[in-house]
């Protein structure tokens, strides 16, 4: 270090001192009685304390009936199948044991026809699957039909094949 | 030739180049118009281009010539030249030129920097003036001048108001992306109101074409909005349980009919424009949808299907009993009643077609209005002659224009993209 740090350093020490002497002492509080620390008990080193991993939400078990969502409908037709019964059956059976849990069913029609029109047949395959699992104990409040008509389809061809697949309720959570 | 010289070219070339592209840009933006077939009488007009039209951003008599051809009632013989509202004319020559009117004019620039457009309409049979006015317009709107020019001699010669000063609103979409869109009737013009990601169906026109409602998808689930045009702010209808749809503005401006299915099935509500006062209109078991309001605003005519397939009735603006007013074939949607109150238009599917049909209320006839087969959405222009509709051309949304008696047509296509759901704006100053 040159001369003029040491002297700088110096400088700033005895400020410091000035500094501390400059304040006015404040009295220390007055130590408060601890309690005595409880003597810890030794750990049984054999003991065995079980623990549950958190489960999968059976919502997204791939081998599951959950992730199951959408529900098929014949031409012309607003009643549910047979064939998806056990489907429902499941997400009404979620639901009801999971009250927080809230669905959007969103009804879809085919391509062909006018949009308010279609409009209102996909609400009626909502309503369809709303209705089954609300019959099943689902509260209402948990349970929302809509529609998209024929506004965002799944399947874009002309064809019959296209238009069953957008003849269709999907179950949003 | 030297540096100096060259730099300058290349520069000029640029800028021509810069301008051509954005010229071409807006181009691509407008919808393309192609007309076909012709009215039952067309009026002979000769036209002459106006008196300095050259120094305006737009030329004024082609606008005007091009208004009259597409209407289908005139047949537009164009001059050579130009010619002023204050030249002397021969009337008598252009009667055995084959001609039933004339029109000339000029344009000039006014103080402030808008443009007064000068113009006479000659009846060369009784070689009188049918009309000598002006018309006064800021640069933006130039082409709307020309159409009010336009929409003065369609009036004067047919006794019928003209349409070409009013604008349509339809949507677009592109890919993933919906707008919906303005634009003059003869699809110049275009002016984006909203954009989305999710689908915009069945815009409706306020009375005083200000706003436009409209349903969106951006929620999940079908919601009305009505959007202020010109300030862009927009105000939410209605979001009840269930779907919210087909709104319909009353014709003095105070309320929406809209189709909801809060209670179940879809039915006919209507609401204040804030969305407050929710008043139930049918009561029916089966899907009622579809309202729209009779010019006088007493009646509504809407779509159910109450009695099996989808049909057309009628009842009070205020609700209740319902008369059916479709009875051919068994699925007829889509009823939009004309200004005049004598024409119901409406899409009737037959042999597995959907097409535009024209109800004369008067007489009972029905007459086909299309050859296309997927038609949707009619809207009638303001003067009752005209109505614009949705179909499918290739596999591509365009919309259709067709006189009410059938005879004239128009097709108007995006460069890219479909086009659907269209709506005729109201009259406006």
């Amino acid at each position: 270090m040159s001369s003029i740090s040491i002297k700088l350093a110096l400088v700033l020490a005895s400020a410091a001192l000035v500094g501390a002497c400059s304040t006015p002492k404040v009295e220390a509080p007055a130590p408060v009685a601890e309690p005595a620390p409880a003597p810890v008990k030794p750990v049984e080193a054999r003991v065995v304390t079980p623990m549950v991993a958190p489960e999968v939400d059976p919502l997204n078990d791939p081998k599951g009936m959950l992730v199951k969502r959408s529900v098929y409908f014949d031409f012309d037709k607003y009643s549910i199948k047979e064939e998806f019964n056990p489907l429902l059956a499941a997400h009404a059976k979620y639901l009801s044991s999971h009250t927080a849990r809230k669905i959007l069913v969103q009804g879809n029609a085919d391509e062909r026809g006018g949009r308010e029109y279609n409009l209102a047949l996909g609400q009626k395959r909502a309503v369809a699957v709303t209705g089954s699992l609300t019959a099943q104990g689902v509260a209402a409040t948990q349970v929302e039909a809509v529609s998209l008509g024929k506004e965002k389809p799944k399947a874009t061809g002309h064809d019959e094949a296209s238009w069953a697949e957008n003849r269709r309720a999907d179950i949003v959570y | 030739m030297n540096v100096l010289h060259k730099n300058y070219i290349n520069s000029f070339l640029n800028t021509m180049l810069l301008i051509a592209s954005l010229v071409s840009l807006s181009a691509q933006a407008q919808l393309h118009v192609e007309i076909s077939g012709v009215g039952e009488t067309q009026i002979p007009i000769a036209i002459a281009g106006f008196t300095d039209e050259e120094m305006a951003p737009q030329m004024i008599s082609k606008i005007i010539k091009d208004d009259l051809t597409r209407s289908g009632y005139f047949k537009v013989m164009g001059l050579l030249g130009s010619i002023s509202e204050t030249d002397t004319v021969d009337l008598s020559k252009l009667k055995s030129q084959g001609a039933d009117a004339m029109l000339v004019g000029s344009v000039h620039k006014t103080e402030d920097g808008r443009y007064d457009i000068r113009y006479k309409l000659y009846d060369t049979n009784k070689l009188t003036t049918l009309s000598f006015y002006n018309v006064t317009q800021s640069p933006q709107f130039i082409r709307v001048a020309a159409h009010k020019v336009a929409d003065d001699v369609f009036e004067k010669l047919t006794g019928i108001r003209g349409i070409f000063s009013t604008r349509i609103a339809y949507v677009t979409k592109t890919g993933p992306n919906y707008q919906l869109e303005v634009s003059d009737a003869d699809g110049d013009g275009v002016q984006v109101a909203i954009k989305s990601k999710e689908p915009i169906i069945s815009p409706s026109w306020s009375p005083d074409g200000t706003k436009v409602a409209y349903v969106s998808f951006e929620l999940r689930k079908p919601v009305v909005y009505a959007q202020n045009l010109v300030t862009g702010q927009r105000t939410l209808i209605a979001n009840y349980k269930g779907n919210n749809s087909a709104p319909a503005w009353s014709p003095d401006g105070k309320k929406v009919a809209l189709a909801l299915s809060k209670d179940g099935l879809t039915q006919i509500y209507c609401v204040n424009v804030d969305g407050s006062g929710l008043q139930r209109l049918t009561e029916s078991f089966g899907i009622d949808t579809e309202p729209q309001y009779s010019a006088d605003g007493q009646s509504i005519y809407f779509t159910s299907d109450r009695s099996g397939g989808p049909q057309i009735y009628r009842m009070s603006a205020a609700g209740g009993e319902a008369k059916r007013v479709t009875f051919t074939g068994n699925y007829n949607i889509a009823p939009r009643i004309s200004p005049d109150g004598q024409t119901l238009a409406y899409i009737s599917r037959r042999d597995n077609k959907f097409q535009l049909y024209a109800l004369d209320l008067g007489s009972n006839q029905e007459l086909r209005l299309t050859d296309t087969q997927d038609d949707d959405s009619p809207s009638f222009a303001p003067n009752s002659r005209y109505i614009v509709y949705a179909t499918e051309i290739a596999q591509r949304g365009s919309l259709g224009v067709v006189s009410v008696d059938g005879r004239t047509s128009q097709r108007l296509t995006t460069q890219a993209g479909d086009v659907r759901n269209p709506t005729w704006g109201p009259f406006m100053k």
